[in-house]
């Protein structure tokens, strides 16, 4: 999609310096790599599908813990076995660029229910009986 | 020229003799990219996590949701990742039909989580339960549709590379085209499971 | 008029006559100004048959040089909008006392006020701070071109296309007239029904665009393109705030352009993010918004930093102080800049555990920034300092900045922020940071490397003038709004009661005079400069003795920048090269591989402003036209395998020779 010039003529020139470093940095797959990847990320999928549909648990804070961290484990399997993340990929920059945005996802995800909590908390309008009991 | 060599003995080596190629950076820019989709999706996802038990006295997500479907639709979608997989492996063993093939059925996976969720979507404003009807659902509706949109973007990016395949073979072009695309697409499975998770099934579980 | 009104309104959508403001006499003004000016614009580029030259040479160049030029003269021509506003908005509050409803009507005066302010960081300062790193760093890295060179073209374009768009308001329809951040309720669809939100929404979008795709390239660009020996600690301070910067835009106009998505919905879709029934909650949406709305000052003020240490370390002929530090320090600023953007609403009522954290984030955001000021002084003190231009906005941005810091930490403490927000006090803090951080650095940066960029210095008598008169101009202007903050007076007012408060806006409107005449000097001084270029010619590509390796080139650069790739030992690499008898090569040159010109950018920037025509008035016909044939342009654009060429070593022979002899000549 970019107009990322290079340069067929040059390649051999090149590949003498930088080794095999046209491999795109970010590593590739296997069919063992994906096949691992699938049914991880189906069972990582069908728990808590099973969990919710089949009512396994009455306190419905187990459920909801457990979905988070079945969610969590499987964008980690994916991350791993299907985007080929690891350290290494681009010098790690991609790790870098994935690890900043999760911190920026983290500080506007619990801030905004954060900031929005004690809004709701503080401003939002209030009942008859509360009115009345105003001082 | 003759005395260079003399002088860089005596001086340190301050240009390159020979033609330099920095290493492309398609891959990272996408990357780049893809983080800051990223953060549209939580920008999403944080919405509809303030504004999600917002029914306005309307439907709740277990009056409306069908997990069944879900189920179909999230089985859907990973199958279409392992099949692009598929496409990447017989583009590494550089086999061009093979590729187009399994890229055609990843595209046929697509198309099919589409229709799903069109239909669902068809579905919840016929019952009255359009986007409009509370701030759950619309968040809900974009969000998910948010979503479908780049699933229809990867698509029609996907048919087109099929074509370009077709057309140039599997030159240094297209197979970097091809594995920003298999980023793409991995990336929307990524969210999704953000989806089903929190959307659906947190949302049903009340 | 048109007969069938269905059929009009299927033809124009909302699109009437009445949309033309031809009863405001100032508009018309105005209009005929413009389009005398235009016309002769035309006219003139007709008359010396440059179309095809611009075309060729400018508008389709994937040239990072010649596209940071033209970013930065959509800046200037934006500044010039953005002013008249601004001087608009200082007469008519200067006047409007004693009954008087001074000479601008409350409707038309609310569009200044937003307009002045969207244009101001969206359209001068973005495109300067981008246009000013698009030149610049590919050079002090050592790089030919960006990582993308047909998406920098893109991008400049479409930021072109928003610019254009809001152009667009002030004679078709009208502005917005909710300020420049459309809080919702007031800008959704019941208290703002007219054209003018979705003017400023699809502006924003299609600018948004254009800035996301300009930072993940220069991102990659340093990343990926520095010269070999040039690790992230020998890197230019600039080229260090312009990655921070990059990455600050990356990771928030994403979060803009996803909120003013859901605005956009509530307006269309009528879905209920923002709207006070059925559950939406507007305050969610300054939540958001100031979410992208704080790291977006820094992304400003950043790379002005990174000028300011350029320009200390060249005049004072020394090394950096505290390299290190700084670097490190605007690290620090580019997390911190994220948590703290809840003290911009303080007053909406989170609760006294919130705003104490948040208060107590941005009093530690100065302290990063404090480093750095002592940073550029420690630079100053015993070194051997030459008061060029470039030094003289140094100076004045660090007394100038200190005194809007301080203000700024005032703010930070909540109840403070009770009595003050929203008050002028508010909008002299702001101004002072921006205007003594973001554009005093700006115009550094541009008398620095105007000659690198032109081939001759700027004039400095008018330089020194359009200083003084900016400074001096500052404080008359910004000082009274101190204090008519401090006795409460709210901002976005039009009419007065009170006649005790008109010396202070009078005081004010003439330090608006003082800053006029500092643009006026700015313009005097390009063309001056341009008239007297043979005595302010810069033969060497070094004319102030630079450090970095821009310096190395000759001025203006070649297309290829480097006949040679450089290689880096020292982070004031062109310094280092310099002291230790680097010797410029002169012979043995290769062909140069770069890549092609391209018009795609134009075209999808062309057809964008056609989407948002026809989105912001209703027509959906074109609506749909336009955005199938961007997807089908882009696509198209994919099939073009053929995108880049060699230049052959015949003709960067040629060039290096004649670059030989100049400075044989001279020396």
């Amino acid at each position: 999609m970019s107009s990322q010039a290079h340069a067929p003529a040059n390649e051999d020139a090149h590949n003498v310096h930088h080794g095999h470093s046209h491999g795109y940095g970010a590593g590739h797959g296997s069919l063992k790599t994906y096949l691992i990847g699938f049914v991880l990320a189906a069972i990582l999928t069908a728990i808590p599908f099973w969990l919710v549909m089949g009512d396994v648990f009455e306190n419905k804070l187990i459920t909801a813990v457990l979905i988070m961290i079945f969610a969590a484990v499987q964008i980690v399997v994916h991350m791993v076995c299907f985007l080929h993340m690891n350290p290494r990929s681009e010098g790690g920059w991609t790790i870098m660029a994935l690890i900043f945005t999760l911190i920026i996802v983290a500080i506007m995800l619990a801030g905004s229910f954060w900031v929005m909590h004690h809004l709701n908390v503080n401003m939002m309008p209030m009942s008859p009986e509360m009115m009345k009991n105003m001082p | 020229m003759s005395n260079k060599a003399l002088q860089e003995t005596e001086a340190p080596q301050f240009y390159l003799e020979d033609d330099h190629h920095p290493e492309g950076s398609t891959m990272l820019g996408f990357w780049i990219y893809l983080m800051s989709d990223c953060l549209i999706f939580a920008v999403l996802f944080a919405t509809h996590g303030v504004l999600g038990r917002n029914y306005a006295a309307g439907p709740s997500p277990a009056d409306l949701f069908d997990l069944s479907i879900v189920a179909f639709n999230t089985a859907m979608l990973l199958f279409s990742s392992i099949t692009y997989g598929f496409a990447m492996l017989q583009m590494e063993r550089n086999a061009r039909m093979e590729t187009i093939f399994w890229l055609g059925v990843t595209g046929v996976f697509g198309l099919i989580f589409l229709a799903l969720e069109l239909y669902e979507f068809y579905h919840l404003i016929l019952e009255g339960a359009g986007p409009g009807r509370s701030a759950f659902l619309s968040s809900f509706f974009v969000l998910v549709g948010t979503h479908g949109l780049h699933v229809t973007f990867g698509v029609i990016w996907l048919v087109t590379l099929m074509v370009q395949v077709k057309m140039h073979g599997l030159i240094p072009e297209n197979r970097r085209r091809l594995m920003c695309l298999s980023m793409f697409w991995h990336f929307l499975d990524v969210v999704w499971i953000g989806v089903f998770s929190f959307v659906y099934l947190m949302g049903v579980l009340g | 008029m048109f007969g069938n009104t269905t059929l009009t309104q299927f033809i124009f959508g909302r699109l009437t006559w009445e949309a033309i403001p031809y009863h405001e006499p100032i508009l018309v003004v105005t209009f005929i100004a413009v389009a005398l000016g235009g016309i002769a614009l035309l006219a003139l580029v007709t008359w010396f048959k440059l179309w095809g030259y611009l075309w060729k040479e400018w508008f389709t160049s994937v040239d990072h040089k010649k596209i940071g030029i033209m970013y930065v003269v959509l800046a200037l021509v934006m500044l010039l909008r953005g002013f008249a506003d601004a001087i608009m908005m200082r007469i008519q509050q200067a006047w409007a006392f004693n009954g008087s409803e001074g000479y601008l009507n409350p409707h038309h005066y609310d569009q200044i006020f937003t307009a002045h302010g969207v244009i101001m960081i969206f359209f001068m300062a973005m495109p300067f701070v981008t246009g000013l790193m698009n030149y610049v760093v590919p050079l002090q890295i050592g790089a030919r071109d960006v990582s993308f060179p047909f998406l920098n073209n893109f991008s400049f374009w479409m930021t072109t296309a928003g610019a254009i768009i809001i152009m667009m308001s002030l004679f078709v329809g009208e502005f917005a007239r909710t300020g420049w951040l459309a809080y919702p309720p007031l800008s959704g669809a019941d208290y703002s029904p007219g054209v003018g939100v979705d003017y400023y929404i699809w502006g924003l979008q299609v600018a948004g665009v254009g800035t996301t795709l300009s930072g993940i390239n220069l991102i990659a660009t340093i990343v990926k393109m520095r010269a070999p020996g040039m690790t992230f600690m020998k890197m230019p301070i600039f080229t260090w705030t312009a990655l921070c910067t990059n990455i600050l835009i990356v990771a928030t106009f994403p979060i803009l352009t996803a909120t003013l998505a859901l605005l956009s919905l509530d307006r269309y879709a009528g879905t209920n993010f923002f709207t006070n029934d059925l559950g939406g909650n507007p305050m969610m949406y300054v939540n958001l918004i100031w979410i992208w709305g704080h790291p977006e000052v820094y992304i400003l003020v950043l790379p002005a930093f990174g000028i300011f240490s350029e320009v200390v370390a060249t005049f004072c002929g020394k090394r950096l102080f505290g390299y290190a530090s700084m670097v490190y320090a605007t690290c620090v600023i580019m997390i911190l800049s994220y948590l703290v953007w809840l003290h911009h609403f303080f007053t909406m009522g989170s609760g006294a555990s919130v705003n104490a954290f948040f208060g107590i984030t941005t009093m530690i955001i100065s302290i990063p920034t404090g480093a750095k000021m002592f940073n550029w002084l420690f630079t100053m003190y015993r070194g051997r300092i030459r008061y060029e231009v470039p030094m003289y906005w140094t100076v004045g941005f660090m007394f100038t900045f200190v005194l809007g810091g301080m203000t700024g930490v005032l703010l930070a403490v909540p109840p403070a922020d009770f009595v003050l927000h929203n008050s002028l006090f508010l909008i002299a803090h702001f101004h002072n940071v921006i205007i003594g951080g973001v554009v005093f650095g700006l115009m550094a940066g541009v008398v620095y490397w105007w000659p690198k960029a032109f081939g001759y210095k700027l004039d400095p008598f008018w330089g020194k003038m359009s200083f003084w008169f900016w400074q001096i101009g500052f404080f008359f202007a910004f000082m009274p709004l101190y204090v008519l903050g401090l006795m409460g007076v709210t901002r976005r007012v039009s009419q007065f009661e009170d006649p005790s408060l008109q010396i202070w806006f009078i005081i004010a409107a003439f330090g608006a005079v003082l800053i006029a005449l500092g643009i006026a000097s700015f313009i005097i001084q390009i063309a001056v400069s341009y008239l007297r270029r043979d005595q302010l010619r810069d033969f060497t590509g070094d004319p102030w003795n630079g450090r970095t390796l821009e310096w190395s080139t000759s001025s203006p650069p070649p297309e290829y920048n480097f006949a040679f790739t450089p290689v880096v030992h020292d982070h004031d690499s062109w310094y280092d090269m310099k002291n230790r008898g680097y010797e410029r090569p002169l012979g043995g040159f290769k062909p140069i591989h770069m890549p092609k010109n391209t018009g795609t950018g134009v075209i999808l920037a062309g057809l964008s402003i056609a989407l948002a025509f026809a989105l912001i008035w209703y027509i959906w016909w074109l609506a749909i036209v336009s955005f199938v044939a961007i997807v089908a342009v882009s696509i198209a654009h994919t099939f073009n395998y053929n995108r880049d060429f060699y230049i052959p070593a015949e003709t960067v022979t040629e060039t290096e020779d004649a670059r030989s002899e100049l400075l044989a000549e001279r020396t």
